[in-house]
């Protein structure tokens, strides 16, 4: 299934709030943090297959 | 020779009663054989021997110590349980001791994240959940045993060898005064956890243990709480893991808190250490310079282990003895009730000669079944309560600060609680039946469901040892040839009753063993039935069969189905 896309202008912001977002966060936190926003990802994705892919490409090239 | 412990243990609620030992049997000239010799009178070794008991079978219990076990140990008994328990005749005094409950509560950051309701229909007899102590339930079944002709219990005396024979086991049994042997033709090893009979016959239990390790302590301390159950996740004062309370009758509480990962038993279970934490987390709820007194304590580890295969020749395997499975959603002695109440009717007809070859099969595959689907289903709730990994206890994390604001997650905290089995795929079960075309009512393989029949009236207290045909009818007479059929099959052995569901006020229906008077339709409309339908029912309570209308042929080939000639 193909989902919306962001334009690049909707990704540049998007780049910025997670690297501010990431900043603002204590370290230590920032992992629970982003654990976190996975999970609020996938629930607003409503698609758990979609999720399991997603998980394995972010797996890639680490 | 083993020696016993001789002094009544310490309780603060509990008085402990010591037993005589059998010697008896030490020095007789001939060896005895008894048709059954169960090895443990924990609460699953003595419901199986009132079980047996119920279908006339005689049974010898040894148990290696001389009274109840020590500390509240298994404390939450499910409704399926105390259904069990009502066929044994326990359960009115569990009811009476004990403290139902139906709610429970998970904390972080002292904000109530989750609450569980169980579900409590006005057609069940019993709450959900009942929390007793194991000694005291343990003690009624002891009172029970000791009342029954047919049962002996054997105090201080402990199985140290086991010989199989082809149709029989010897077993080496010694006592404070010297050992004996007594044959058996079946051997039932309800010996708990750490059962002897398992290591005897050297077999290995198959699945994980965790790493998660808990205190479990009682302490007499007066609080005002509703008996719920109560969960905090990363208390402050015990960083990342979990701590649970449960209210037991005679103002004790269970206080069960996960160790640091780095701490022995021993640091834990110190005295310094349990005052420090217990005062902590009793800050929790509320109780500034508590006051309390310390019944027992000792350290647990979660399990998820079964063996592949619960009958070994002559000896069947029940209980703990049989598996291990973790205490989160009460599964320890709740599914060791669930395995005796399936093993007892089919030793029973086994050992009468009516059962078929695979009768006595069927209790190790349904029971291994239901095993290994609550270890699939306690694996989910374990991995949460205690993650085994760095990345479950990230996401574990992450989860507990989401639920404060994100209800989408609190599902995560429910842990899945002890459920009656439902036999879906059991040999026992008819094939031919009308299962897949009724429109509700318990399926084959559930439990019968309860139903209230009157004040204080239900239709679980009119079943007892035996296969039961609920038969739905307007009619004054039971067809013929299904009389016909019960009648034959009776005068084989088989147990059976025919218990009429009546529509039409009828007073009298002939063919019927016992009669229920359902002129407002309620017994009908919840098992989905009209008249003429029929549900036939194991001596378990789980349902083998059910017709919109029954012949007396389809009668009997489904009783010969259930009794494991397929």
């Amino acid at each position: 299934m193909k989902q919306k896309q962001l334009t690049t202008t909707d990704l540049e912001n998007v780049y910025d709030q997670l690297a501010d977002a990431l900043d603002q966060t204590a370290q230590g936190k920032r992992e629970i943090f982003l654990v976190k926003l996975a999970l609020l990802s996938a629930q607003a994705l409503g698609d758990a297959e979609q999720f399991r892919e997603l998980t394995c490409a972010a797996l890639l090239d680490l | 020779m083993h020696t016993l412990l001789a002094e009544p243990r310490r309780s603060i609620y509990f008085d402990y009663q010591v037993f005589p030992v059998h010697t008896a049997s030490v020095g007789a000239s001939q060896v005895e054989r008894h048709p059954v010799v169960i090895v443990g009178a924990g609460p699953i070794g003595l419901t199986t021997a009132l079980d047996l008991a119920r279908y006339g079978i005689p049974s010898i219990v040894l148990e290696s110590e001389q009274q109840v076990s020590e500390g509240s140990r298994a404390i939450v008994f499910t409704r399926r349980s105390l259904e069990i328990l009502q066929q044994v005749g326990v359960a009115h005094r569990v009811t009476a001791a004990g403290l139902g409950w139906r709610f429970g509560n998970s904390f972080y950051r002292n904000q109530r994240v989750f609450r569980m309701e169980a579900p409590h229909d006005p057609d069940d007899r019993f709450p959900p959940m009942t929390n007793l102590q194991q000694p005291c339930l343990e003690q009624f079944l002891v009172d029970a045993c000791q009342a029954n002709p047919l049962v002996e219990l054997r105090w201080g005396n402990k199985v140290d060898q086991l010989i199989q024979a082809e149709d029989y086991a010897t077993l080496e049994i010694d006592t404070p005064n010297g050992g004996y042997l007594l044959q058996a033709n079946w051997v039932v090893a309800a010996d708990g956890a750490r059962s002897a009979i398992r290591s005897l016959l050297g077999l290995k239990l198959e699945g994980a243990s965790y790493e998660g390790r808990f205190v479990i302590a009682d302490i007499k301390i007066d609080l005002d709480l509703p008996t719920e159950r109560l969960a905090y996740f990363d208390p402050h004062w015990n960083p990342g893991n979990t701590v649970l309370m449960h209210r037991e009758p005679g103002n004790i509480w269970r206080i069960d808190y996960q160790l640091p990962r780095d701490e022995t038993p021993e640091q834990a279970l110190s005295a310094e250490s349990l005052r420090e934490r217990i005062n902590a987390q009793l800050g929790i709820v509320g109780v500034e310079n508590p006051q309390w007194e310390l019944d027992w304590c000792s350290v647990y580890s979660a399990r998820a282990l079964t063996l592949p295969n619960y009958i070994h020749g002559r000896v069947i395997f029940t209980g703990d003895a049989a598996h291990l499975l973790p205490i989160f959603g009460v599964r320890g002695a709740n599914t060791g009730f669930q395995d005796c109440h399936d093993l007892g009717w089919k030793l029973s007809l086994t050992i009468k000669g009516l059962a078929g070859p695979g009768l006595l099969d069927s209790y190790s595959t349904e029971r291994v079944a239901a095993a290994r689907e609550i270890i699939a289903e306690a694996g989910k709730s374990t991995r949460f309560m205690t993650p085994p990994t760095p990345g479950h206890s990230l996401v574990r994390d992450a989860v507990l600060s989401l639920s404060l604001t994100q209800a989408f997650v609190r599902p995560l905290y429910h842990w899945r609680t002890s459920r009656a089995h439902d036999y879906v795929d059991s040999s026992l079960n008819c094939k031919d039946d009308d299962n897949s075309s009724f429109e509700g009512g318990p399926r084959q393989g559930a439990p019968l469901l309860n139903i209230q029949l009157g004040e204080d009236q239900f239709l679980f207290d009119r079943l007892g040892a035996s296969f039961y045909l609920l038969y739905f009818t307007d009619a004054a007479e039971v067809p013929k040839d299904i009389q016909a059929q019960a009648q034959a099959l009776r005068e084989q052995g088989v147990p059976l009753q025919i218990l009429v569901v009546a529509g039409q006020q009828q007073t009298h229906v002939s063919g019927a063993d016992d009669l229920i008077d359902d002129r407002c339709a309620h017994l009908r409309n919840k098992y989905a039935a009209v008249a003429g339908s029929a549900y036939l029912v194991r001596p378990d309570q789980h349902i083998c069969a059910r017709w919109h209308q029954l012949s007396g042929q389809a009668l009997r080939n489904a009783i010969e189905t259930a009794l494991g000639n397929e």
